[in-house]
């Protein structure tokens, strides 16, 4: 297999005696999505500025490689990579042509090869050279300004690029089809891309793997799919979409699977590492993977608690309810919504009803 | 070379941080600093037969500013400094509010107001000279309407060097106050509005509280040149309007008395660094 | 806006500018001491062209005034980049101490510089007046520029330097062209503050040599005659004229 073309081993950080990054350790393939996700504050984006020089690790924090070689002591413009800013830190007083000209003039480029290629590269983010070369960036829109960006870093035709939440300023409607242009620029090129967000989807959407992080550490390094389906941490499980939690008293095997007390009821979990006779563990259960039926209908084998409806919440694609279970948890509940004025759901606040899932429709959460 | 330069630099964020203040904090150090020491150590030494200081130490300079006759001069100092500035405040702040609601006047009123800002000082002290000397515009003016049949005496009195400060620092304070008036959010006031205030209440209670920090700069920016003030006072004032100002410069030329000079300059630079600490601290409090 | 507002600063401007006004009206009157009008003419500008001493204080006031201006801005700048880039030792002392010269009285400044020269034996005359200007104008440059660095985006430099350029680079392609109008801002204020500046330069000048508030000053106390209107009337005319374009500088960068 090919070297990674970014490797952070045991990466750590320091600003002011408070660690932003702490022990961080991970390699990124060529030609990879790689998502860092996390909440403000986690240390994503310290380790973004990490990879690209802006910071230089603590005296005995670690090392970060490109292509296989320590860059610990290099400055950003001596590492080959290419970055786009949150504000898109276009330069106000260049045109667009400028602006995304100015790498190569650094490198001393041909005069002729730089019109050429600045051409190529507006339109590769979809930008009308005739149009927008000659403008200035006070006069576009918020896209338009983020494809600039991204064109005045693809044009040096970086190994890597770095995104730092690129998208945040952007309304719904464009973000989403931005993300998309990223993933296909991202497979089109073969750029490795690193992006840092804070929006969960955003990173579902466009990753080939996320790191989810927390507090400086990474919590969690995994496809979306196993982000998602297998949450390890309380933290990535409440973090990444939703979920239901139930705490609950190991009490001994049952027919392949153990029973848990829960309050006045026990339920079934499969084996998993934290499953001993004794000891308390935490389940995790998204709500489209719960059903819920009334009273005495429950499907054979699977866990059921009842409760009764506190909250039917129209969410458009899918329909949430919430059930009050007593000693006063919640559980919420996801339903197809199968269109509420020709096919309307059958539940009502204080209808009694029971939820209901399948044993092994949980994640076992590790202590964090 | 320049790699290694810059490399050896980003290191020490310290050094690439002295590497730029050097040149202009060592002419500050040379340059401001040092006369200041020095002028400091003069205050305490006697005073030298031509001129100048003899070598020794003693408090006599500072004794002698205890005498009643330099004491009446602090006192008038100080009660113009006040005086102006409360004026400038009450003329100058309706300016100020007015110009943020001027809409398509307001370029042409800044510009009035900074005009004047950036007037030569002297050229306009001698502006008032000239309307208010007895052979001067306002007398011959009310001479001539039969008003008056003698020339009022407006010159050289402790009035024209209060109304020559006016005039001189009004400037000062209009800008600040603006600055920190055109920052106000108005959502803040609708806020307010929606809440049941009426128009006098929004002010009193919104609008003049925010803006405190250019009201406080803004009379800083009179008091403490009002205070230290030196050319209203000598072409305006005359034997009778007298500043603290005046009698410094008196101790270096006639009456050569360095040390004395010195000291008044020391007292009144203690006088306008408490004043701005106050000042600061009461600005601060209200925020 | 209320009625009454509106009229009380009508008056106020009016009083702000009516003494100026007046001088400069008076700068072409005839008669010489009274203030009864005579007649148009401009015997008084001529005269001022005759007058080889006023000649000589606007050319030094002008050579006082761009050297001042040169070294104050250069030092400032630089010092204003340190202060709102770099984390250093004692930074707060020093930007509290930024602003101990403005606050400090003319006569302070002049008085310790005086004494200062005098006991370094330094000849006084036009380089102890460079000195002088300069050292009061750094702290006014410092805050002008501080101000504009203030607002302006420090991921430009951090975006600059991913595309190749080193620090320096950075700096002398992205910094100092936004930086620009600022900078000029706070080299006209340098400027005007020292031509116009008498109390610290009555002090420092020594005997020999004369800027124009001086050679004004001494006018206005020995033998006052329209000729002070007319160099009144000039030096006004010029500083609105460096206020426009300065303004229409900073307008059209922004």
């Amino acid at each position: 297999m090919a070297d990674p073309v970014v490797e952070l081993k045991g990466v750590s950080k320091s600003f002011n005696g408070t660690q932003a990054v702490r022990d961080v350790s991970f390699a990124i393939e060529r030609g990879e999505f790689f998502s860092m996700l996390g909440p403000s504050g986690c240390g994503k984006t310290t380790t973004l500025r990490l990879i690209a020089g802006f910071e230089t690790p603590d005296a005995d924090g670690g090392q970060v490689r490109l292509m296989g070689a320590v860059v610990n002591d290099q400055r950003p413009y001596e590492r080959r990579l290419a970055m786009v800013f949150q504000n898109y830190a276009l330069f106000p007083h260049l045109t667009v042509e400028r602006n995304v000209a100015f790498g190569l003039e650094q490198r001393k480029t041909p005069k002729n090869e730089i019109g050429d290629r600045v051409r190529n590269a507006l339109t590769l983010v979809r930008l009308d050279p005739g149009t927008f070369a000659r403008r200035n960036p006070s006069q576009l829109s918020g896209g338009q300004r983020q494809r600039v960006a991204l064109a005045r870093a693809l044009v040096l035709e970086p190994t890597i690029l770095l995104l730092d939440e690129p998208l945040g300023a952007i309304d719904l409607q464009l973000r989403k089809e931005m993300q998309l242009e990223l993933k296909s620029l991202n497979k089109q090129l073969g750029t490795t891309f690193i992006y840092v967000t804070h929006d969960q989807e955003e990173a579902l959407t466009m990753s080939d793997r996320i790191a989810v992080m927390s507090n400086g550490r990474v919590a969690q390094l995994g496809t979306p799919a196993e982000i998602y389906e297998n949450p390890r941490t309380g933290f990535v499980a409440k973090f990444i979409g939703e979920s239901n939690f139930l705490d609950g008293r190991v009490l001994g095997p049952s027919g392949g699977l153990w029973d848990v007390q829960w309050g006045d009821t026990t339920f079934r979990v499969p084996s998993a590492n934290g499953v001993q006779p004794g000891r308390t563990i935490r389940i995790a259960v998204r709500p489209e993977w719960l059903d819920l039926v009334r009273p005495g209908h429950v499907p054979p084998g699977e866990n059921a608690l009842c409760g009764s409806v506190r909250d039917v919440i129209y969410l458009g694609e899918t329909m949430h309810v919430v059930v009050s279970l007593p000693g006063g948890t919640d559980m919420t509940v996801a339903l197809r919504n199968e269109g509420q004025l020709i096919n309307p759901l059958p539940w009502r606040r204080g209808d009694e009803a029971v939820v209901a899932w399948k044993p092994e429709d949980c994640q076992i959460l590790e202590d964090e | 070379m320049r790699r290694r330069l810059l490399a050896w630099l980003a290191r020490r964020r310290e050094a690439e941080a002295w590497a730029l203040l050097g040149p202009g904090t060592l002419w500050m150090i040379v340059f401001f600093i040092v006369p200041v020491v020095v002028m400091c150590a003069y205050s305490f030494m006697p005073r030298g037969t031509y001129g100048g200081v003899d070598p020794g130490f003693t408090l006599e300079a500072y004794a002698r500013f205890l005498h009643p006759v330099y004491l009446v001069i602090l006192e008038r100092t100080f009660v113009i400094a006040v005086l102006t500035t409360a004026f400038c405040v009450l003329a100058g702040y309706p300016v100020a509010y007015a110009i943020t609601r001027s809409g398509k006047w307001r370029t042409l009123l800044l510009f009035l107001v900074v005009l004047p800002f950036w007037t030569s000082f002297l050229v306009r002290t001698f502006a008032m000279i000239f309307l208010m000397r007895d052979t001067g515009l306002v007398n011959s003016w009310l001479m001539g309407l039969g008003i008056i049949k003698q020339p009022i005496e407006m010159l050289y009195t402790p009035f024209a060097v209060f109304a020559g400060l006016v005039y001189g620092y009004l400037p000062f304070l209009i800008l600040p106050v603006y600055a920190s008036l055109e920052k106000i959010d108005p959502s803040l006031l609708e806020a307010a509005e929606v809440l049941g205030a009426k128009p006098a209440a929004r002010f009193w209670r919104v609008t003049l509280p925010l803006s405190g920090p250019g009201l406080v700069a803004g009379s800083l920016l009179v008091f403490i040149p009002a205070l230290g003030s030196f050319l209203t006072s000598d072409l305006l004032g005359g034997a009778k309007g007298l500043l603290v100002g005046n009698l410094i410069q008196n101790q270096f030329s006639t009456a050569r008395n360095w040390p004395f000079g010195s000291a008044a300059s020391l007292i009144l630079m203690t006088l306008v660094l408490v004043a701005a600490l106050l000042y600061l601290r009461v600005g601060r409090e209200r925020e | 806006m209320p009625r009454w507002l509106v009229a009380f600063t009508a008056i106020v401007l009016f009083l702000m500018h009516l003494p100026v006004l007046v001088l400069v009206a008076f700068s072409f009157n005839a008669s010489k001491f009274s203030v009864n009008w005579t007649g148009f003419t401009l015997h008084w500008y001529q005269r001022l062209l005759e007058r080889e001493d006023i000649l000589a204080a606007l050319r030094a006031s002008l050579i006082v005034g761009v050297s001042a201006t040169v070294i104050a801005t250069a030092c400032g700048t630089l010092i204003a980049l340190a202060l709102a880039r770099h984390r250093f030792r004692g930074r707060t002392l020093y930007e509290g101490l930024i602003y101990v010269p403005i606050v400090t009285p003319e006569i302070v400044t002049g008085i310790s510089l005086l004494i200062l020269f005098v006991f370094l034996r330094v000849p006084l005359g036009l380089g102890t007046i460079v000195i002088a200007h300069v050292a009061f104008s750094i702290s006014f440059v410092v805050v002008v520029v501080l101000s504009r660095l203030a607002g302006m985006d420090e991921t430009l430099e951090e975006a600059a330097m991913t595309l190749g350029a080193d620090e320096i680079t950075a700096f002398w392609k992205i910094t100092v062209p936004l930086l620009w109008p600022g900078i000029i801002s706070a080299a006209l204020l340098t400027f005007i503050l020292s031509f116009d500046d008498f109390v610290i330069t009555s002090f420092v000048a020594g005997s020999g040599s004369s800027t124009l508030p001086l050679i004004i000053y001494s006018m206005v106390r020995r033998n006052v005659e329209p000729s002070i209107n007319a160099i009144s009337t000039v030096i006004v005319i010029g500083t609105s004229i460096l206020l426009y374009v300065a303004e229409k500088l900073t307008r059209e960068s922004a």
